[in-house]
Order: C-alpha cells, then structure tokens, then sequence
C-alpha cells in the first residue's frame, strides 16, 4: 500500500486536516443550533478520506472547483480555517468577506475555486482551470468534486466528454454517499458510475472513500496521469455522510440502526488511527496531540468569528464589476 | 478609411486581440469546422464566418471546435478566465445559451461577489441575435434584456461595423463577463473600420442623429430604422434625436436623460419583447428622473410579447420598422395635455 510509505510529516498532515474537517464539521452543527449562523450548511462529515487522499497530492498552483457540501475539500486545499468559520457567520474577516457564506466559500490564491451551489457546478469550472494549465503549458491539474447527486447533471456528463476528447489534466472525484438531499442513489443512478467513465475511454478507479490510503493511492495515480498529458481521470468514492442534507434535516428518511452503523463501522479516522499505529508509523501520543490542537483551533476560528464585525453595508455594492 | 462589413470588423478584432495577447483564445462549435475531417480546415470560420483565419492564424490549440454542450464549454470558458486565459467563447444563436444559462448567470457573472472581490472572469460569450431571416422561434430571439438584469454581465450590442471593432476589442480586454450580440441581419452592412486596434468604451452612447424635437433610442438593428424614420419625419419638419446606447450594461444613463430633457418626447425602439424589455427599462429611467422635462407620454416601438414567428409576412409584422418607429414620433408630437 503505497500510502503507508508517507512521511511522518504527511502522515500527520494528513491526519491533521481529517480531524480538521470532522471538528470543523461538528462545531459548525452545534453553532448552526444555536441559531447564530445566519445561513444554511452542508456538512462534509464522514467524507474526510476523500477530500485529504486527494488533495495532498495537489499544490497551491493545482485547482480545486467543489459543491454545496464544500468544507472538507476547502480545509484540504489549504483555506485559511479562521477566515471560513467567519465567512459561514457572515462576518467581514470571511474568506469571502461575508458575501458568499458556506456554499461560496473561494481562495484563488489556494487553487480553490469555489464550494458551489449548483449540483454539477464544479465540472465545468474545473475544465477550464485545466484549459488554462494545457494551454499555457503548465503542469498544473485541477479537480471537479462532484457526487452521487452531480453524476447525474448534464454539465458533469458535457465535461467528461470534453475533458477526454481534449484530453484535458483533470479529475471528476465523484463522491458518492448514498444520497442526493433525501433520495437514495440506487433510487436515481442507473448503471454503475465508473461505467460512464468506461464508455467515454476515460481511466477510473473505484475506491473505498473510508480508507484514507485507497484514496490517497488512486488519487495519486490519477493525479500522475494528468499530470503526464494522459487525461482525465473518474474515481468513484464510496463514503458516508454522518449529517442529513442540510443543518437541521431531520434525517428521518435513514433508520436509527443505519445511522449507527455508519458512524460505527464507517469512520477514516479511527482506522487511519489503528493503520498508523499497527505500523508504528505513528505514536498514539503524537494523534491525541494534534486532536487537542485541532480542538483548540476549532475554538480560536469561532471565537474570533463570533467576535467579528459584520461587513460595512456599503461593501453592499462593491465587487459586483472590476470596473463599470 | 476602408469601408469593411460588420463581419470583417469583428473578425479584425479577433486578430487584433489573439495577436496582442496569447491568452486571448477563441472556442466554440465550429469556429474553425473541419476538425477530424477528411476535407478542408478552417472550413467554416464560424457558423457566419467571423472567426473564418483564426485556424490557420493562431493554431488549435487556441482555435477550438468543440462538441455541441454549451454548458461544458461555456463553464470552462468561465473557469479558463478565472484561472488565467481570455477566453471569446461563440455560441451560434443567442437562444442557444437557453441550455447554459447557469455558466452564465449562477457561476460567471457571480465569481466576483461571491467570493468577496478575489476573482476575475475576463470572458466574452459573442452571439447572434435578432429576427429577419426566416430562422423561427428558436433561433431568432433578441434576449439581452435577460442578460442586463443580472449583476456581474455586461451587455454590448453594437450597431455599426466600427462600433462591433471597438467594441469587441473592449470586450475582451475587459475584466468582466460580457455577453457580445451581433444581430445576424447586419454581418453584411458596411461602414468605416479604421485598420488599426482601437477600442470604443462601455456606457457611453452614440449619438447617431441630432434634431430637438423628439429623441429615438435604438439598440444594435433598430438604430438603423430610426435614422430611416428620422430622415422621414425630417422631410415633415420633425428633427429627431437618434441615441444608440450600444451597451445596456452599464447603461448611459446621463446621455439618455440628457437627450430627454432636451426634446422633451421620446420614442424607445426595441427588438425585444415588451415586458421587462429595454424600452420598458429606459422608460422607467427617463419617467422616474425627467418626468419634468417631458412633454408628451414616452412611446415604446417593440416586438409583440409573442415567439418569433415564421411565415415571412407574420416576421415582418414581428419586427418593429421605420413606418411604426415614425408613426410612434408623429403621435409624441402630436400630443396635447388635455
């Protein structure tokens, strides 16, 4: 397994930013109940394996389009933590300025080209920051986050085809949970996903999007391959979603015992846990300390969020044109 | 100065602009044609032949012929302009961006607010527009008015072969989205285009025709029936004002109070379909802030809120012409507060 042959320094990277994105995650359902989020999330919890594995074979200069449940893979492509938290509470230190909030959460200057909140909006995007790589001769890639929901838009089936006959650097990570909002995907996606791939000459790769290193591993090949001038990749990653839809979906279209058993056997983080430390990889000591410090960055990014002004209402009109 | 048509003119600002700037690149079904053919390249240079030299100009590499999906190439040309490259993205007829439509007003014209003043979208989607030639419902509509409600879009329809140089040229330069009309009936006309790169500003109105008794605003074909009216009614003894804003976004708004107030009657000439059109618009703009000024109701020249039709006497009734254009002037004149 190639993933195990990571530095401890990328291991604990790795780590770091799955417990980032769990506590990040958490903390956004508890505030969203104390009714001082004024907006809507999606939450990425139980899909951390997916957004790391993939994105720590990225640099700054790789890009990344993302959808509605877009947290995880910001906090994978390096977004400033502090300044997501206050743009999810609308504040004017957001990453956004407090004008796009959870769904448009953006860091150019990190490859991150925006969660978004159309279903099947990343795909198109993502070709075009790989246009831009082939056309100035760059070795840049870029990758579409889509999902079970997304596989089956128009834009996301337009995009694989123009990505395979321009043989374009880009990957179509299709993370698939189970569920588009309440409807289960064997109830709305025919035929296998890696398939559609197949059918277009596409390479794919479907992977366990629990295990951190599965990820990592077929990632890290798509990632070669574009890289390469090979084109376009699809991985098709099975993960869990531990919240329902939306913040305050009462989630009631998945039984009790389901939900158990998801967060029970379905968690990248205990198993990336035992993995490292079976392996002596890693120290359990070393874990719990980048837990604590995880906790108390969590802590610091809402604190400050809370503390934050709002933004000035004559930022109101600004930022609509460079210049008109 | 050459005389050129309105389709060289554009094509020379495509040169101009793929010269000047290599990331500056064209895509689009069929703007080049012949691609994995067994015949001739470049073999169409667009559906109306603008982008006819590019091909052998500029390589395939920046000269793409793409698969017939609007949206995947309309989206990546958002996300190539907001990762670096100028891409003039062409979309044969403007009811065609109907299947893209979210590229365009949920992601492009959006970036920039979005994600709090951080990106850039220096995008150019041209298309045609307009009735005239028999093309139907669906590929005939006039729908800028569409594409100046949404915040982020600039609206450029040019009128002339040296306004659609300038203009185009501007478009591409500029660092905001911009949807380019060409109207389809007009690729033929001639006018002046100086050989040379030079570029005509968004929002400032052309004022094709002065007279003080009445003002006529006209967009892209329409200017032209309105110096045919006004050349009517000047044989009448009406001297008319003839206004051609050439963006609707931004919109000179200063230049169109300023003609109102200075006749006093104004005539709205528009393709479109009244409701929510740019008559109805500029209507409001002029009723709201020189009500004082005016001396008889503002008239409005439009399509019928109805599809474009196909029967060759049904589209002539469609389009709006000099005769209705003079009719609505004469009645402005003619008005008498009770």
């Amino acid at each position: 397994m190639t993933g195990l042959q990571l530095s401890r320094e990328e291991l604990l990277k790795a780590y770091r930013l799955m417990r980032m994105i769990r506590v990040f995650e958490d903390r956004v359902s508890a505030e969203m109940a104390s009714g001082d989020i004024p907006g809507n999330t999606h939450l990425y919890a139980g899909q951390e394996a997916s957004a790391v594995g993939i994105c720590l074979h990225l640099s700054e200069s790789d890009r990344i389009a993302s959808t509605h449940r877009g947290h995880g893979h910001c906090i994978a492509k390096g977004c400033d933590v502090d300044g997501m938290m206050a743009e999810i509470f609308g504040k004017d230190t957001g990453i956004c300025r407090g004008k796009g909030g959870s769904m448009h959460i953006a860091d150019l200057s990190k490859g991150m080209l925006g969660a978004n909140g159309i279903v099947g909006g990343a795909p198109p995007i993502a070709c075009g920051a790989a246009l831009t790589s082939q056309i100035l001769g760059r070795n840049d890639v870029s990758v579409a986050f889509t999902g079970d929901g997304g596989i089956n838009q128009g834009t996301t089936a337009e995009s694989m085809n123009l990505a395979q006959v321009w043989k374009l650097p880009v990957i179509f990570a299709v993370e698939d949970n189970g569920f588009g909002e309440a409807t289960a995907s064997s109830f709305v996606v025919a035929g296998e996903i890696t398939k559609r791939a197949e059918a277009l000459g596409m390479a794919f790769a479907k992977v366990d999007g629990v295990d951190f290193f599965a990820v990592h591993e077929a990632a890290g090949e798509a990632v070669e391959r574009a890289r390469r001038g090979e084109g376009p990749t699809l991985l098709h990653i099975e993960t869990p979603r531990y919240y329902g839809h939306f913040s305050g979906d009462p989630d009631n279209y998945r039984t009790a015992e389901e939900k158990a058993a998801m967060r029970r056997d379905r968690d990248c983080l205990p198993r990336f846990r035992r993995r490292v430390t079976e392996a002596k990889l890693l120290g359990l000591d070393e874990l719990d300390k980048v837990d604590a410090e995880v906790q108390a960055a969590i802590d610091q990014a809402v604190a400050s969020a809370r503390s934050a002004p709002q933004p000035a209402l004559s930022s109101l009109t600004t930022d609509v044109y460079v210049r008109y | 100065m050459a005389q050129k048509s309105f389709r060289q003119a554009l094509n020379e600002a495509l040169h101009h602009e793929m010269r000047r700037d290599p990331n500056v690149i064209v895509l689009g079904e069929d703007v080049a044609g012949g691609s994995g053919a067994s015949g001739q390249k470049d073999a169409w240079g667009g559906a109306f032949g603008v982008t006819k030299g590019l091909l052998g100009a500029f390589g395939p590499s920046r000269v793409r012929d793409t698969p017939i999906t609007e949206s995947a190439f309309v989206g990546a040309a958002a996300g190539a302009a907001m990762t670096g490259l100028r891409p003039v993205a062409e979309i044969m007829f403007v009811d065609f961006l109907g299947v893209c439509f979210d590229q365009i007003f949920n992601q492009a014209a959006k970036f920039r607010y979005m994600f709090g003043g951080k990106a850039v979208t220096p995008l150019v989607i041209r298309a045609t527009y307009g009735a005239g030639t028999r093309s139907a419902s669906q590929h005939s509509q006039a729908l800028y008015p569409i594409f100046t409600h949404v915040p982020g879009l600039k609206v450029v329809i040019p009128s002339s072969p040296y306004d659609a140089k300038g203009l185009l040229i501007q478009a591409i330069r500029d660092n905001d989205p911009v949807i380019f009309l060409e109207n389809k009936v007009l690729y033929d006309t001639v006018g002046e285009v100086p050989d040379g790169a030079y570029t005509v500003p968004f929002g400032e109105a052309h004022i094709v025709r002065e007279g003080g008794d009445a003002t006529i605003v006209a967009l892209g074909r329409m200017v032209h029936f309105a110096r045919e009216a006004a050349e009517i009614l000047a044989a009448e003894g009406i001297d008319c004002t003839v206004l051609d804003p050439r963006t609707t976004s931004p919109l000179d708004e200063d230049t169109l109070l300023e003609m109102a107030e200075e006749t006093g009657r104004v005539v709205i000439v528009d393709e479109a379909n009244p409701r929510c059109g740019m008559a109805a618009d500029i209507s409001s703009i002029i009723a709201e802030k020189a009500f004082g000024a005016l001396k008889a109701p503002i008239m409005k020249v439009t399509a019928p809120h109805t599809p474009v039709p196909y029967a060759p006497n049904l589209e002539a009734a469609y389009i709006p012409d000099a005769k209705r254009i003079a009719d609505a002037v004469r009645k402005a004149v003619a008005f008498k507060r009770s």
